[in-house]
């Protein structure tokens, strides 16, 4: 391959990216800065119960006494803390009802993200929550989930009208002493989901939500709990966009599944936050912790993802497989292209008896971005049976990119079987070239190639999200074949 | 069909083609042959528009068309196809998908409305017999795994669905035994029509006996030496290439 000259595919330009656009709505906005003083006016503004503001006091001065985590791979410019607006709410936002109240130019803004109300509503069956910077706007679907006892609404509309389980629930999973990302956010929590499924419900349909970040140098800060109850199954989809922006912007969430005996939660992701320009500018942090524990007998939690976006990718969705005969499955597909940087992988901790854990990682790297795979699996001594499935691939388009696998596994328990295999592949330009010679573009050659490799986490995810996932791998790789 | 005129050709700078006349018409099977390093393959690669192939002079006229100036896709949707001499694996992707993507952006190019899955795989159980092609390997990755009979065949089996106008077989023999070249000799036989052409690069004569070309031209030196009928291939058999070497004029 030539390297003094730009080959063909090297001048492919990128696609602008597409949700690169501002909405224009007042927001109403707290001062930059973080203090005891700004947390008591985000917790005054959400009218938020008295032990919703003592647990985000506690993490906010535990979070003092914490320090920035360093031992990922990661190039990360340092975070001025006080340099970020930590509540941002569109000025009109109020309760509403129905859909039909929405404010018009919020509807716009949505119909621009492709994820009109209306049309969800008419053409599939999704109910739809969807966060608008710090504030949840329009709930749908209320009422057909309510009469299943399905509680499916914002996280602060929760901590209001359904306080006892979200004392029960809430830091459950992920302490805010975990880590310092997860304390931060249980500080300055903006908003989120909450979906709670009664014992033996069967959810009717995929609920989703979508996030968006608006106001300079807001951060989003949204946490989710999921609960299913004994029997419960339920199969939540999560959808990122964000806008251009030269500055920074710190995304740090925190996600925690809750899955009875016998129940099963599927939670898929497909991301696609703004990367960075070509030169590496801008872009979201994204340092995410996202884990979910199977709490009783047979439980399982799914976590499907497809990440294309993020200028900085911290985020390994667990899961704690408490329950014997649990079950916890990651299936995953990183792409990082330009300057992006990636650090993620999974946790599977193997405590009950017989318990089955399930990995599958593709990572893609190109550019001159990085790509490292973090997964553990962990089997406890009294894990009799254990048994996991690792597979971590990497793809490298082009020579000037990187992928790294760093596997931890310690098993305490020698009835254990943990398998784990590796593979790194690239993709020629006589492979290119060969699809070229059957008339394929080299676009859609990239394509093919591509998503014949991500074809196994492709197909665990909800139908709605696999097309969306293959487009949004089209865009993220244009230009990026060596 | 395609007229190759005065055409020279630099690879990592060296010249390796100085000056290739070719003229095929529709109907006809052309033959290549020459030793190793002549450009048989460079010759090959150059028409169906491989990066790093320099055309220092020359032109190639196909139906019409500056064929130079298009892409690769592009000479593919126009009716050009090149059976490799080593085709690639592609992991990951199927041969019945590559086959559809490929005949579905053919039939656009050419205003065709696409085949529907059901259409595709109709058409695609037919042309099996062509090439005797296990139905097992359809689902499978291209050329995953295939042995090095299997990767020919899959070759001249994309050439009967795909159905090109012009189609250059580099080294198909290369590699063969004797059954698994009567099977892809039978296949590039069938194929053949009036309204088509084939170039076929070999070293050896053998394949002739099963593809009997209408013209055999010998490359030595990025130059096309001699030209004749498939006795110059008989010729060439017996005598080996020095017999033409020694017949040139110095300095070619």
């Amino acid at each position: 391959m030539s390297n003094t000259e730009l080959t063909e595919i090297e001048q492919f330009t990128n696609q602008e990216y597409k949700y690169g656009f501002v909405t224009d709505i007042e927001a109403d906005e707290i001062p930059k800065g973080l203090s005891e003083d700004i947390i008591r006016q985000i917790s005054l503004k959400k009218e938020e119960p008295e032990f919703m503001l003592e647990w985000r006091l506690k993490a906010y001065r535990h979070w003092l006494t914490m320090q920035e985590p360093d031992w990922a791979k990661l190039n990360i410019a340092p975070v001025d803390y006080q340099d970020i607006i930590y509540y941002s709410a569109p000025k009109k936002a109020k309760k509403l009802n129905s859909i039909n109240e929405v404010d018009p130019e919020l509807r716009s803004t949505f119909e621009k993200l492709g994820i009109s109300l209306d049309e969800q509503k008419r053409l599939s069956n999704v109910a739809v929550d969807a966060v608008f910077d710090s504030v949840s706007v329009a709930t749908s679907f209320k009422e057909k989930l309510s009469g299943l006892g399905i509680i499916f609404c914002s996280f602060s509309e929760a901590v209001k009208e359904h306080p006892d389980l979200i004392r029960k629930y809430m830091g459950s999973v992920v302490p805010y002493t975990d880590n310092f990302y997860a304390a931060l956010n249980s500080a300055v929590f903006s908003d989120g989901s909450f979906c709670y499924i009664p014992k033996g419900v069967r959810c009717p349909m995929e609920l989703s939500t979508y996030f968006r970040i608006n106001a300079s140098s807001t951060g989003q800060f949204e946490r989710t709990l999921i609960v299913a109850e004994e029997g419960a199954y339920v199969s939540y989809l999560e959808g990122c966009t964000a806008p251009m922006r030269d500055e920074n912007q710190l995304h740090a969430a925190v996600v925690e599944i809750v899955s009875h005996k016998n129940a099963n939660v599927k939670y898929s992701t497909v991301q696609n936050w703004y990367p960075g320009d070509k030169e590496g500018k801008g872009g979201i942090y994204n340092f995410v912790t996202k884990r979910g524990i199977c709490k009783g007998e047979n439980a399982k939690i799914s976590w499907t993802q497809v990440e294309t976006g993020s200028a900085i990718t911290w985020k390994y969705p667990s899961v704690i497989l408490l329950g014997d005969n649990s079950v916890g499955e990651f299936h995953s597909v990183a792409v990082t292209n330009n300057y992006q940087q990636a650090d993620t992988g999974t946790k599977m901790i193997h405590i009950g008896k017989n318990t089955h854990s399930t990995i599958v990682s593709k990572g893609i790297s190109a550019g001159k971005s990085n790509n490292s795979y973090r997964g553990l699996v962990r089997v406890s001594k009294n894990a009799e049976g254990a048994r996991n499935f690792s597979q971590c691939d990497s793809l490298l388009l082009g020579d000037k990119c990187g992928a790294h696998t760093f596997p931890y596994i310690e098993v305490n328990n020698p009835t254990a079987q943990v398998e784990h295999e590796a593979t790194t592949s690239k993709i020629g330009e006589d492979q290119i070239f060969y699809l070229n010679q059957r008339g394929i573009s080299t676009e859609d050659a990239v394509n093919l190639i591509v998503n014949g490799y991500c074809k196994e986490v492709f197909k665990e995810l909800p139908m709605e999200f696999a097309v969306e996932a293959q487009k949004l791998l089209s865009v993220s790789l244009e230009g990026s074949v060596g | 069909m395609i007229d190759i005129k005065n055409l020279y050709v630099n690879v990592e700078g060296k010249e390796i083609l100085k000056g290739i006349n070719l003229s095929v018409k529709k109907g006809e099977v052309h033959a290549i042959m020459g030793p190793n390093g002549s450009g048989k393959s460079t010759l090959a690669n150059v028409l169906a528009g491989k990066e790093n192939y320099e055309v220092k002079g020359g032109e190639v006229v196909y139906e019409g068309m500056n064929l130079l100036e298009l892409s690769p896709e592009d000479r593919a949707r126009a009716g050009i196809f090149l059976a490799f001499q080593y085709p690639i694996e592609i992991p990951g992707v199927s041969n019945t998908n590559l086959l559809k993507t490929a005949v579905n952006e053919i039939r656009k190019y050419r205003g065709l409305e696409e085949l529907d899955a059901i259409e595709f795989l109709t058409m695609i159980k037919k042309k099996m017999g062509i090439v005797e092609m296990n139905q097992s390997l359809l689902n499978r990755s291209v050329n995953e795994g295939f042995s090095g009979g299997e990767k020919k065949r899959n070759e001249i089996f994309q050439m009967a669905v795909l159905e090109p106008k012009l189609a250059i077989l580099d080294e198909t023999d290369s590699g063969l035994d004797i059954d698994a070249l009567r099977v892809v000799a039978g296949g590039v036989n069938k194929l053949k029509s009036p309204d088509n052409a084939v170039i076929l690069v070999t070293h050896y004569q053998r394949l002739l006996d099963y593809i009997v070309p209408d013209f055999v031209h010998v490359l030595y030196k990025g130059r096309i030496v001699k030209s004749g009928t498939k006795e110059l291939a008989l010729e060439l058999e017996e005598r080996g290439y020095d017999w033409v070497k020694d017949e040139c004029p110095v300095g070619v």
